[in-house]
């Protein structure tokens, strides 16, 4: 770890926040793919077989 | 186009058509701020320009609801669409009826409210000057936002979200335009910046709003 | 081939299929790589320390938050001009990441300017033009989300990104005027002009490629996301009628 010195707050914090949302963007858009397929191959079944 | 802008005056004017409601509103804000900040003369007089034309803002923003679902509501509005007269002229004629029912008494009743707050001497010309310019922008690009919104339950929240970002350059030069005049130094040039967004926002708005107004009316 | 063969929906979901995986892997390693050397193997800077590091994801980030509206701009133009529908959803899926970054930028800015002005929030004419451009952002997002037709909902959301552009414009220029105008004297923008050394450059530049890969990866998944929805909705639409 390098020797952040006085800014280790300030910079552990800007690191920290950005990843937390980079991460949080990329999971909630994973999630919503899934559901949509998840709802297209249900809407699809109905169509086939209604 | 008058005999709209007149029924649309006349109506606003009738009880419950919102026309003393902005001024209320305005005079409100004006009395609330001292409450809030403090009555110290020395508190009061640099922020005075800025909660003027805030108010100002906030009261046009309330108004702005109604011009066109109202009459959405009670399918006039579909009338007003299949009539020769064109939709960019139809969004004029809005924006000028709410301009002259909001934005034109809070100019004039400004320099009185303005007193509550303070608000030095030289500043009174410039007060009414950047409303008198500002307002007409307020308005129109309002009633773009109600064009985009009006259809929508709840719309009127979602209206002032979409709107209050775009109000903003206007409400910097305004504000800008009577500080300047109070301390004194040159307020032609945010006060000629607000004349070309009020210019630009006249002449480019109506076709946006109306390219609005008739996916909303599909 | 044409980059209009792309705009059918079936085709593009055939092409985009293989694509996004490998973009997310991609993005991964090139952040991985720019942050890591970045954060790691790079000095401190003279005045400011180790904040300087915090350019890694500030500078990044503030481009991909301008870009991708300039992005959805021309996806919202290319919807109003030739109606293809991928590029509307495409505007769409982008939006929220731009968002993202946006909030990222003003993040990280305050963060990194903390040192510097004392507080965390100061009304710096770059803060406040993000500030406002995330207020875009939003307004956005939530007319998308508050319009029922698919089609309508495209059309007015592009017509507000128009609008919206011009007027983001304008605010950029008005927040520079506005804080000046407030006898501040120096401008207390973070000088991202100045000269930027080599030995900061390389893991910068890893990292705007790796923000912008990463971009790409989301948006390709989310525009596959946004027409699965479509579809959905245009088959529960003749359910109904059936």
């Amino acid at each position: 770890m390098p020797d952040l010195g006085k800014y280790a707050v300030e910079v552990g914090l800007a690191y920290g926040v950005s990843l937390a949302l980079l991460v949080g963007i990329v999971w909630i858009s994973f999630v919503q793919s899934r559901s949509a397929n998840h709802d297209l191959d249900a809407a699809e079944e109905r169509w086939k077989n209604g | 186009m008058k005999s709209l802008l007149v029924r649309d005056l006349r109506l606003a004017v009738r009880a419950g058509g919102g026309f003393g409601l902005a001024l209320a509103f305005f005079l409100i804000v004006t009395v609330l701020v001292p409450f809030g900040v403090g009555p110290t003369t020395s508190t009061l007089v640099p922020i005075a320009p800025g909660i003027l034309w805030v108010g100002a803002l906030l009261a046009c923003l309330l108004s702005l609801e109604r011009i066109l679902a109202t009459d959405w509501e009670d399918g006039s509005l579909e009338l007003l669409a299949t009539s020769p007269l064109p939709l960019e002229a139809l969004v004029v004629v809005k924006a000028l009826a709410h301009w002259l029912t909001t934005g034109l008494p809070l100019t004039i009743a400004a320099p009185v409210f303005a007193v509550l707050l303070n608000l030095p001497g030289p500043g009174y010309p410039w007060l009414v000057a950047s409303l008198a310019v500002g307002t007409p922008a307020l308005s129109m690009i309002g009633t773009f936002g109600a064009a985009l919104t009006f259809g929508l339950k709840r719309g009127g929240l979602l209206l002032s979200l979409l709107v209050l970002p775009l109000y903003i350059p206007t409400l910097i030069f305004g504000a800008d335009t009577v500080r300047r005049g109070v301390e004194g130094l040159e307020p032609g040039t945010p006060l000629l910046l607000l004349a070309g967004i009020t210019a630009g926002s006249i002449a480019v708005l109506p076709f946006a709003g109306a390219a609005a107004l008739r996916v909303n009316l599909r | 081939m044409s980059l209009w063969e792309y705009a059918n929906p079936r085709r593009f979901m055939a092409i985009t299929d293989r694509v996004v995986a490998p973009a997310f892997g991609l993005a991964f390693l090139a952040l991985a790589v720019g942050l890591i050397w970045g954060f790691f193997f790079t000095p401190d800077d003279f005045r400011q320390g180790a904040t300087v590091k915090i350019i890694y994801l500030h500078v990044p980030s503030a481009m991909m938050a301008i870009n991708i509206w300039v992005m959805m701009l021309v996806t919202s133009l290319v919807w109003l001009i030739r109606r293809h529908h991928v590029s509307a959803l495409a505007a769409k899926a982008a939006a929220p990441v731009g968002a993202t970054m946006t909030l990222i930028a003003l993040l990280t800015g305050a963060i990194w300017g903390q040192p510097l002005w004392g507080t965390y929030w100061v009304w710096d004419p770059r803060l406040t033009s993000f500030l406002i451009l995330f207020l875009f952002y939003l307004g956005y997002i939530a007319l998308w989300a508050s319009i029922e037709d698919p089609d309508a909902a495209a059309d007015l959301t592009s017509v507000l990104c128009l609008v919206g552009s011009v007027f983001a414009l304008l605010s950029r220029y008005a927040a520079n005027f506005w804080a000046r105008g407030f006898h501040q004297g120096a401008t207390l923008s973070l000088d991202r002009d100045e000269n930027i050394s080599d030995v900061f450059w390389v893991p910068l530049l890893f990292c705007i490629a790796g923000f912008i890969l990463l971009f790409i990866a989301l948006v390709l998944m989310r525009t596959r996301t946004e027409i699965r929805r479509r579809r959905v909705h245009a088959i529960t639409i003749r359910e109904r009628a059936t």
